[in-house]
């Protein structure tokens, strides 16, 4: 709805825009109270105020000395970043595939992988588990990561990119004698990068706070992620809340980070996914 | 000339000794839960005994305390995870039935010599013949006390409750609540995260007149005299003594921690905790008695060799278990972690009896009974459920009682059944 | 090869490359998706603790579910989650989306405000929330209570307010995610329909009831059941803000998937726990057909 009229002079437009501000303020007070938490020292904890009287770091640097947060930083990208690729890789080649050829079986083919998208992940973790343990693949990067190394929703998301891409360009590029992996990799995905880069959001995201299965996969603190080395630290330090909130901020504000430097792809994934999917 | 080749010799001689070492050096994995006075202990023990064992490597590993026993329970099975392992003596059984433990060479570990050395209540540990695993430390329980609270509220802080009449009138004298009736100071803790679940049925109940289970383990009888008296003074501790509201900060030994209660009753393997902390000044002494009866909470961990653990591992493993188990490392938890020597013979000594902070938990554990778990886990969380319901539903403690005891005798249904 | 290859046709030579691309992502949704959904069908027939070889129990684990009052205030826990979190939700969301929307001073950083908890470890949050449930003198939401002279309430130390308690956090996050949709979806409707309108006097309210819903339908349809399926599936936050992670006290907050984790990975009881798996493969089953049926008897 566009206005009408000056909205400086509007009082309605005025109250509005103060109420949904003030909301925006609301939704992100947690984050201020943790970080204001995480900089006070135990002496101050009981203290409400949002500007701690002496802030300190010392929380940080007992969080790096005693826990081993850098190295479920490292855990969480390493697994993240090759979850992603591989996704993106195998996600956008199917939902080529599936979008672009005319082969016997097509049909079958995508109703399975859509199927795939009605089985919940809870249903899968006991034979999952089982599988990892009888196939060594328990507590390693590899186990944490073997479940979501292509997606049903990928696939699906991507097919439906690829109607847009027009059948012209491909059979125009079969003449010129490239090869079908050429066809795919040079002309059809550089068409659908914004699809991509929503997929590549998702998928990192969803990789990096996944929490049911690597918590059920690791066994010795040097493999969690972030998420699962957050409880177990959580659990280890109950009652000391400052040292928590220290946690909670360190697993928090890379998210932030990126969200910040990101933030144009990240909403246009988000509405990709909300029109396409 | 002699010298010289003498060193050389020598030198040569440890060099092949440490090459040997290292072609064969054997990386044995052991697991514990977290607790930070007891992980600094074993990191200590792993010291001394790589030390004293060059072609051994312990790997140490702990879990926070709520994931422990699922992830020894996933880990085994896999082949995964631990070759000798920290157990709760309540858990023992299950391990041993689901086969995750190997029994103790008795050329190493001698029954008789184990019976004659350790405390008797290490007997549960005995199954077919042999050791299944065996404790560093035994633990009682004892009622730590503020004095500085205890000084505020004009008691003498020389003199703390003998009696548990005594421990209302005192607690109450400390605590403190706002205008709208919240706790700010408790006089006694209470919460769900906390030992009183040992303290009401090994020791509550029976000051009331009665017992938690029958002599041979099978059924339950705190539904009888003494387990609803026992638990009505508890629960009456927050809704008529008003010394504390159940739950208070969340942990019970957090609120002991910050100097806002009184008396907290606790485990020796907390003197650790408190001494780390600055400006709390806090002693210890005996639990209260009523009646005349005097009881205790006797618990322990033992270290286990995981079944998964073959050749050369089992081998170190056992030489592992052998050190964990000296009289050398008993002292040594004692003094870290606060958790009592499991031999008589090391715990008991004068030096020990009269120390201020271990005194009172050494004397406790002449009077201690151990509660024959099935389930540890399970049993204790139908206790916390049953506080629940008496707490947050207001249920009346006999019925809320009969519903526990049901739920407890089914579960040692089960497992006796089998 | 080579030979037979060219002498394909074109609709030959693509068939075989459409295999050949498709081979890897076959063999993966076969193997780590569809074989293993077989599998825990099978797996809830049978007495299995990881321990002992399985043994077949034919329809025994549904029999016992049916008879478990802990599976059924488990479940009705978990309708619980979905009944108050998804209309809640989805009506916050609108609200603030459709009034965002009419606001342009700031509206990306505005918007960007809401969306920022969406990105947060969900482990993370839920013991930020945790600490502020706590009574005084640690919680702040009780600190504020008790300044403002009303009594300190218990949260989620109560049997009552736990579930409630749980959901904000939950609702919290994932409003966000909502908005920017809600926003696209109101950006998307042609502003002749909103003109056309207004030229025929129609008042705000008239317009939204009569133009924006209707028009907003796929949206709020993708959203209910991306919503719901969220909601039916909560486990991280209920595991992370009750006591020992066992959806306390008295089960009132433990929803199906923390059950199903607890029967399986605390008592090893597998086929117990594939039997309430199969239950929540149904459940989530039924929401998304019923949804779809929506979107087509459009």
């Amino acid at each position: 709805m566009t206005l009408g009229f000056d909205p400086r002079r509007d009082p309605r437009k005025i109250a509005i825009w103060t109420l949904v501000a003030l909301g925006g303020v609301v939704m992100v007070m947690p984050f201020a109270f943790m970080i204001s938490t995480s900089l006070k020292s135990r002496e101050e904890l009981y203290d409400l105020r949002l500007f701690p009287l002496a802030p300190t770091l010392e929380n940080y640097i007992y969080l790096f000395r005693e826990s081993r947060f850098v190295r479920w930083f490292l855990n969480s990208f390493v697994i993240a970043s090759i979850s992603t690729a591989s996704v993106l890789f195998f996600d956008s080649l199917a939902g080529y595939v599936l979008c672009k050829y005319r082969f016997k079986g097509r049909q079958i083919v995508f109703i399975a992988i859509l199927s795939t998208l009605m089985i919940p992940t809870e249903m899968l973790v006991i034979p999952w588990y089982v599988m990892s343990k009888n196939l060594g693949w328990l507590n390693t990067y590899w186990g944490i990561m073997f479940p979501g190394m292509i997606t049903g929703f990928g696939v699906f998301l991507m097919k439906q990119f690829f109607e847009t891409v027009p059948d012209a360009l491909i059979d125009a590029a079969r003449i010129d004698g490239l090869s079908e992996f050429r066809i795919f990799w040079e002309v059809a995905l550089p068409l659908v990068t914004p699809a991509l880069s929503a997929l590549a959001i998702f998928t990192f995201l969803g990789s990096w706070t996944a929490f049911l299965w690597p918590l059920i996969v690791t066994n010795s603190a040097s493999n969690y992620t972030v998420p699962v080395g957050l409880a177990s630290f959580s659990g280890e330090f109950t009652t000391e809340w400052n040292m928590i909130m220290t946690g909670a901020a360190v697993a928090t504000i890379p998210t932030l980070v990126v969200f910040i430097l990101l933030q144009k792809y990240i909403i246009r994934g988000v509405i990709l996914s909300g029109v396409k999917g | 000339m002699r010298t010289w080749f003498v060193t050389l010799a020598a030198a040569g001689l440890s060099l092949a000794v440490s090459a040997g070492a290292k072609a064969q050096t054997v990386e044995i994995e052991y697991w514990q839960y977290f607790f930070k006075e007891r992980v600094a202990a074993i990191d200590v023990l792993i010291k001394t005994f790589e030390a004293a064992n060059p072609g051994i490597k312990v790997k140490h590993t702990h879990f926070p305390y709520a994931q422990y026993q699922t992830k020894v329970a996933a880990a085994v099975p896999a082949g995964e995870g631990p070759d000798v392992v920290q157990l709760y003596y309540g858990w023992l059984e299950e391990y041993r039935k689901a086969k995750l433990l190997a029994p103790l060479p008795k050329d190493q570990f001698d029954v008789a010599q184990v019976e004659k050395e350790f405390f008797p209540i290490v007997k549960a540990m005995k199954a077919d013949g042999a050791y299944w695993g065996l404790p560093t430390a035994v633990r009682s329980m004892a009622l730590f006390y503020n004095k500085k609270l205890m000084a505020e509220a004009g008691l003498d802080p020389s003199k703390p409750p003998k009696t548990l009449d005594e421990l209302m009138a005192q607690g109450g004298k400390i605590a403190k609540r706002d205008a709208g009736g919240n706790t700010l100071v408790a006089g006694y803790t209470m919460g769900p995260q906390g030992q009183d679940h040992h303290w009401w049925r090994e020791i509550l109940v029976r000051q009331f007149g009665g017992q938690a289970y029958s002599e041979d383990g099978t059924k339950v009888m705190y539904d009888r005299k003494g387990g609803v008296e026992g638990l009505q003074f508890y629960a009456d501790i927050a809704n008529k003594h008003k010394l504390t509201s159940y739950g208070f900060m969340d942990e019970t030994q957090a609120a002991f921690r910050a100097g806002r209660a009184g008396f907290h009753i606790d485990g020796s393997f907390r003197i650790g905790t408190f001494q780390a902390v600055q400006n709390l000044d806090w002693a210890v002494t005996e639990l209260p008695s009523h009646s005349g009866v005097k009881s205790n909470f006797a618990s322990y961990w033992v270290n286990g060799v995981s079944s998964k653990a073959s050749g050369p591992k089992r081998d170190a493993a056992m030489k592992f278990l052998k050190h964990l188990t000296s009289d050398a490392a008993m002292q040594l938890w004692l003094k870290t972690t606060g958790e009592l020597p499991a031999k008589p013979g090391v715990a008991l000594s004068d030096v020990n009896k009269s120390d201020p902070v271990y005194g009172p938990f050494i004397l406790g554990l002449a009077y201690s009974h151990t509660t024959e778990f099935v389930n540890e886990a399970k049993q204790r969380q139908i206790f916390l459920d049953m506080m629940d319901r008496v707490s947050l539903q207001k249920m009346p403690v006999g019925e809320a009682i009969k519903i526990a005891a049901q739920e407890e005798q089914k579960l040692l249904d089960d497992h006796f059944k089998k | 090869m080579l030979g037979w290859y060219r002498s394909r046709t074109v609709g030959q030579k693509q068939a075989v490359w459409a295999w050949i691309f498709l081979a890897l992502p076959l063999f993966f949704f076969v193997s780590i998706r569809l074989f293993p959904t077989g599998y825990t069908t099978y797996v809830s027939l049978t007495d299995w603790n990881l321990l002992r070889p399985k043994a077949f129990v034919g329809l025994d684990n549904y029999v016992r579910l049916w008879n478990d009052p802990v599976f059924w205030q488990v479940f009705a826990n978990t309708f619980k989650y979905l009944l108050i979190g998804m209309p809640i939700s989805l009506g916050l969301s609108f609200m603030v989306a459709y009034y965002l929307d009419q606001v342009r001073f700031l509206q990306g950083t505005i918007r960007a405000l809401y969306f920022i908890p969406f990105l947060t470890t969900a482990a993370a949050m839920a013991w930020v929330w945790r600490w502020f449930y706590q009574p005084v003198p640690i919680g702040i939401f009780n600190l504020i209570l008790v300044d403002l002279g009303f009594s300190q309430q218990p949260f989620l130390r109560s049997t009552s307010q736990a579930l409630g308690s749980i959901l904000a956090p939950a609702i919290w996050a994932g409003l966000g995610f909502q908005i920017v949709v809600f926003l696209a979806g109101l950006r998307a409707i042609p502003d002749t329909y909103y003109e056309a309108a207004r030229i025929d006097g129609v008042g705000r309210w008239t317009i939204l009831r009569e133009i924006t819903l209707p028009l907003l339908r796929p949206t709020i349809l993708f959203l209910v059941v991306v919503s719901s399926i969220g909601f039916l599936r909560i486990f991280d936050k209920v595991y992370n803000m009750t006591v020992d992670g066992k959806g306390g006290p008295l089960n009132m907050t433990r929803p199906l998937v923390l059950n199903i984790y607890q029967l399986a990975f605390t008592d090893y009881r597998m086929g117990y726990a594939a039997a309430q798996t199969m239950v929540l493969f149904v459940v989530l089953l039924a929401v998304t057909v019923i949804q779809l049926r929506a979107l087509r008897s459009k």
